[in-house]
C-alpha cells in the first residue's frame, strides 16, 4: 500500500520534472494594433509587440526565424523578428492586406488584397512585388496546395474559389461556394480542399483534381439561429481524419469527423471566434475569440476547451511556431 | 446536425476557364423620377445620381464575377419627367430589360408593376419604404429591396425599449407620410411596450428649407413648440416631408435625445457603417463615385447584387428562373450587414437587419438582443406572416 503511494507519487514528479516542449504563438490583434506572445508552456503572454494599423493575417515564414503580419490600414505586411520579437522590415503587399500564404520553399507570398480584386505575389528574398492576379470580387481566403502547383484564392462578394497555376500565375478553374466564402485549407494528402461561407453558413468539400463541390458540411445548434452560425477558420489534423472549423459568432468550434464530414461535437469557446493553430505536436489547438479578447486552448485529443489566455483587443489571427 | 447535402452537389456550378462562346447579357434597367427631395440639412443633401451610383457599382461587381461565368451585366437609367406616363416608360425599358430596379412612389411603382405583370420583368422596388406595397398592394413580380417603414420603426423602438427609453412625446408633421410614419411608431410603441405620453402636429406652414437669418428663430421657436410636455424619455419626431425634425437636437424645451427623423434615424445603410467588412464596399463606393453611399445607393446595390447573385448560381439570366431562385429557400444574399439576407415568402420583402445612425456614428444595429422569434430575428422587424395582408398571385 504504502509502496504503490510512494511508486504513484514518483509517477507525479517525474512528469512534472520532464517539461513539456514549450511552443510560441503569435497572436494578432486587430483593434489594439499588437501581436500577442504566447508561451504553450505557462500559457501566458510573454510579450506584446506593437504593429502597425489592423493586424489581421499572420504567419510564420517558412524557415521560422520571422512571422508576417499583414497591417491591413497601412496597406503593408510587417516582418517580426523572431529573435528579437520585433517589427524589423515590411514588405509591399498592395492596398488593405488580409490574409496570406507562401510557397512550399518559403520564397514567394500570395497576398489578397481586398480593395482592388487582386492577389499580389511578393518575392520574399529581394522583398518586392513581382506580379499581381486579377481575382473576384473581395479576395480573401488564401491557400497553396501541398504540391505547390496550385493557389487557391476566395472572393468574399464574387463567391468562388479561384484556382491559380503558380507556374503561370493565371486562373485555371472556379468553384461557386455559398455566400461570402472567407478561408481556404487543404488536407495534407491532398485529397480535399475545404472553403469556408461565413454568410452561407457552410463549408464546401471540394475535389481538387475535379474541382467540382463532392460534399457540403452544415451545421445545427439547438437554440441558436441559423444567422448567427458563421464558419471563417478551419484546422484539418495531419493525418486529415479530425477537423476543427470556427463558427463566429455562434462562439463554437465545430469538431468535424473529416472522413465522413460530419459534426461530431460542439466545443463552447469565446465570442466570435476567428481563426486557429495546431501547436507542432497536435496536442493542442488555439483559436482566437475576436469580441472576448481572448484565446481558447483546446486538448485535441480529449476534444475539450481547457484553458483561455488573455489577449490584446480583437484578437483575430493566430500562428505557432514549429519546435 | 450535419449532413451531406446531396442535393447542393447537383446544384454546385463549376466554370472551366476555356469560355468560348458570348457571354450572356442580362440587361437590368433603373427607373427613378427626376430631382431630388429638398433636405433641411445641407450635408444631407441627395446628389443627382442617389441610388443609380450604388447600381452602377453593383454592375461592376456582377461584371467581376460574371466574367469567371461568362455573364455580362447592363445598366439603363431612365427618369420620369413631370407628367410622364410611367406605364409606358416602364414598358419601353422592358422591352430591352429583363429586370427594373424601380425608385418610384408607392402609386407609380404599382401602376409600372401592373404594365409589366404578363412580361415576366421583374421589379426590384429600391426606393418605397410604404407597407401597403408589401401588404394590400403586394404584386407577385415584385421584389422589395428597401426596408419598410414598419421595419424601421420596430428597430427603433426595439433599441430604445432596450435603452429602457420607454416614454415617448411623437412629434408628427402635417403630411401624409409623416403620418404614416406615426402610425407605425404607434404600433411599435405598442409591440414592444413603450408608451406614447403624448403627441403633437408640427403643421408645414411652408416657406423657405434655407434662410441666411433662419437659425435666430428656430432656435425660440423649437423650445416653445416642445414645452409643458408630461413627463417623457426620448422626443420622437416623424417627418419624413424634412420641415422640422433636423431643427429639434439640442433645442427641445426639456433635455431630452432625438429620434426618429432626425438625431438617432434608423436605415438601411449609413456612410459610417464599417463593420462585417462594409469598409471594403465604401471605399470601391467613394472611389467610383467620389462621394459617400447613402441608403438608397446600398438599396440599388443590393438589388443588382441579388440579380447577379441568383444568375450565377442558376447559370442563368432568365428573369423567371432568377425570380423562383430568389423565393427559393437557397437564395441568400450578403450585403454587409453581419448575416444573410434572405426573401420573406409571403410578400418578397428583403428581410435585414437596420441600422440606428446620428449623422456620425452607427449606434446600434436592430433587431436586439432578446427580441425573439420562431423563424428568424429579423422578423421582428415590421409586419410578420401571421399579420400579413398580402396574397400573392
Amino acid at each position: 500500500m504504502r509502496g504503490r503511494c510512494l511508486l504513484s507519487g514518483m509517477a507525479v514528479w517525474l512528469a512534472a520534472a520532464t517539461p513539456a516542449l514549450a511552443f510560441i504563438a503569435y497572436v494578432s490583434n486587430e483593434k489594439s494594433n499588437t501581436v500577442s506572445v504566447i508561451d504553450t508552456d505557462k500559457w501566458t503572454v510573454t510579450r506584446t509587440i506593437k504593429v502597425g494599423q489592423r493586424p489581421r493575417g499572420i504567419e510564420f515564414t517558412r524557415n521560422g526565424k520571422f512571422v508576417l503580419v499583414a497591417v491591413g490600414d497601412d496597406d503593408k505586411i510587417e516582418v517580426i523578428d523572431v529573435a528579437t520579437q520585433q517589427v524589423v522590415d515590411s514588405l509591399p503587399s498592395g492596398p488593405d492586406p488580409e490574409l496570406f500564404t507562401q510557397d512550399a520553399a518559403g520564397k514567394i507570398l500570395y497576398v489578397a488584397n481586398e480593395n482592388d480584386n487582386t492577389v499580389t505575389v511578393i518575392d520574399l528574398e529581394k522583398r518586392v512585388r513581382v506580379g499581381d492576379i486579377q481575382v473576384g470580387v473581395e479576395p480573401e481566403g488564401m491557400a497553396i496546395s501541398p504540391d505547390g502547383k496550385i493557389l487557391i484564392n476566395t472572393s468574399e462578394t464574387t463567391n468562388m474559389a479561384h484556382f491559380i497555376d503558380t507556374a503561370t500565375r493565371q486562373i485555371v478553374a472556379n468553384v461557386l461556394v455559398d455566400a461570402r466564402p472567407r478561408f481556404a485549407e487543404f488536407k495534407r494528402d491532398s485529397s480535399e480542399l475545404w472553403v469556408s461561407s461565413e454568410i452561407g453558413g457552410t463549408v464546401s468539400v471540394i475535389d481538387p483534381a475535379k474541382r467540382i463541390i463532392t460534399g457540403k458540411i452544415s451545421f445545427s445548434i439547438p437554440g441558436l439561429r441559423r444567422e448567427a452560425i458563421q464558419p471563417v477558420g478551419i484546422g484539418i489534423t495531419k493525418d486529415g481524419k479530425t477537423a476543427f472549423i470556427a463558427l463566429g459568432p455562434a462562439n463554437r468550434i465545430a469538431v468535424v469527423d473529416a472522413t465522413s464530414h460530419t459534426v461530431t461535437k460542439y466545443l463552447l469557446v469565446g465570442q466570435r471566434v476567428w481563426h486557429m493553430a495546431f501547436t507542432p505536436d497536435e496536442k493542442y489547438l488555439l483559436v482566437t475569440n475576436g469580441v472576448s479578447n481572448d484565446v481558447s486552448v483546446i486538448d485535441v485529443s480529449a476534444q475539450k476547451v481547457i484553458k483561455t489566455i488573455q489577449v490584446g483587443e480583437l484578437p483575430w489571427g493566430i500562428t505557432m511556431a514549429q519546435p | 446536425m450535419v449532413r451531406w447535402l446531396v442535393g447542393a452537389i447537383g446544384l454546385s456550378i463549376v466554370v472551366s476557364h476555356a469560355l468560348a462562346a458570348d457571354p450572356v447579357e442580362i440587361g437590368i434597367g433603373y427607373l427613378g423620377h427626376t430631382g431630388v427631395k429638398s433636405k433641411l440639412s445641407l450635408v444631407e443633401q441627395p446628389s443627382e445620381n442617389d441610388g443609380i451610383a450604388g447600381a452602377r457599382l453593383a454592375i461592376e461587381d456582377n461584371n467581376t464575377t460574371g466574367k469567371f461565368l461568362n455573364q455580362r451585366f447592363t445598366l439603363e437609367e431612365v427618369r420620369l419627367k413631370e407628367g410622364e406616363d410611367v406605364a409606358n416608360a416602364a414598358m419601353a425599358l422592358a422591352g430591352r430589360n429583363s429586370f427594373i430596379i424601380a425608385d418610384l412612389p408607392a402609386d407609380a411603382l404599382l401602376r409600372a408593376a401592373d404594365a409589366l405583370r404578363d412580361r415576366g420583368t421583374v421589379v426590384l422596388n429600391a426606393g418605397s419604404i410604404d407597407d401597403r406595397l408589401r401588404e394590400q398592394d403586394c404584386r407577385a413580380n415584385v421584389v422589395h429591396i428597401a426596408p419598410t417603414r414598419s421595419m424601421l420603426a420596430d428597430a427603433l423602438a426595439q433599441y430604445l425599449v432596450w435603452k429602457q427609453w420607454k416614454r415617448w412625446m411623437l412629434v408628427v408633421g402635417s403630411h401624409d407620410q409623416d403620418k404614416l410614419y406615426a402610425e407605425v411608431l404607434r404600433r411599435a410603441a405598442k409591440r414592444f411596450g413603450a408608451k406614447i405620453v403624448q403627441e403633437r402636429v408640427f403643421e408645414d406652414t411652408g416657406g423657405a428649407r434655407r434662410t441666411d437669418s433662419g437659425v435666430t428663430q428656430i432656435q425660440r421657436q423649437m423650445p416653445v413648440f416642445t414645452q409643458q410636455a408630461p413627463a417623457y424619455d426620448v422626443l420622437i419626431a416623424a417627418d419624413e416631408s424634412e420641415v422640422f425634425a433636423s431643427y429639434l437636437p439640442y433645442r427641445t424645451w426639456d433635455p431630452r435625445p432625438v429620434a426618429g427623423s432626425a438625431g438617432l434615424v434608423p436605415t438601411s445603410w449609413d456612410a459610417a457603417q464599417d463593420q462585417w467588412g462594409a469598409t471594403q464596399l465604401q471605399n470601391r463606393f467613394i472611389k467610383m463615385n467620389s462621394r459617400r453611399m447613402t441608403a438608397l445607393d446600398m438599396q440599388a446595390w443590393t438589388a443588382v447584387r441579388m440579380i447577379g447573385e441568383a444568375s450565377s448560381r442558376t447559370n442563368s439570366g432568365d428573369p423567371k428562373l432568377v425570380l423562383d431562385f430568389l423565393k427559393g429557400s437557397n437564395f441568400s444574399i450578403a450585403a454587409f450587414k453581419g448575416q444573410r439576407l434572405t426573401l420573406r415568402d409571403w410578400n418578397q420583402q428583403l428581410r435585414q437587419p437596420i441600422l440606428l445612425v446620428d449623422g456620425r456614428m452607427v449606434v446600434s444595429v436592430s433587431p436586439q438582443d432578446g427580441f425573439l422569434h420562431q423563424v428568424s430575428e429579423l422578423d421582428t422587424l415590421g409586419v410578420d406572416r401571421p399579420e400579413t395582408k398580402c396574397r400573392l398571385n
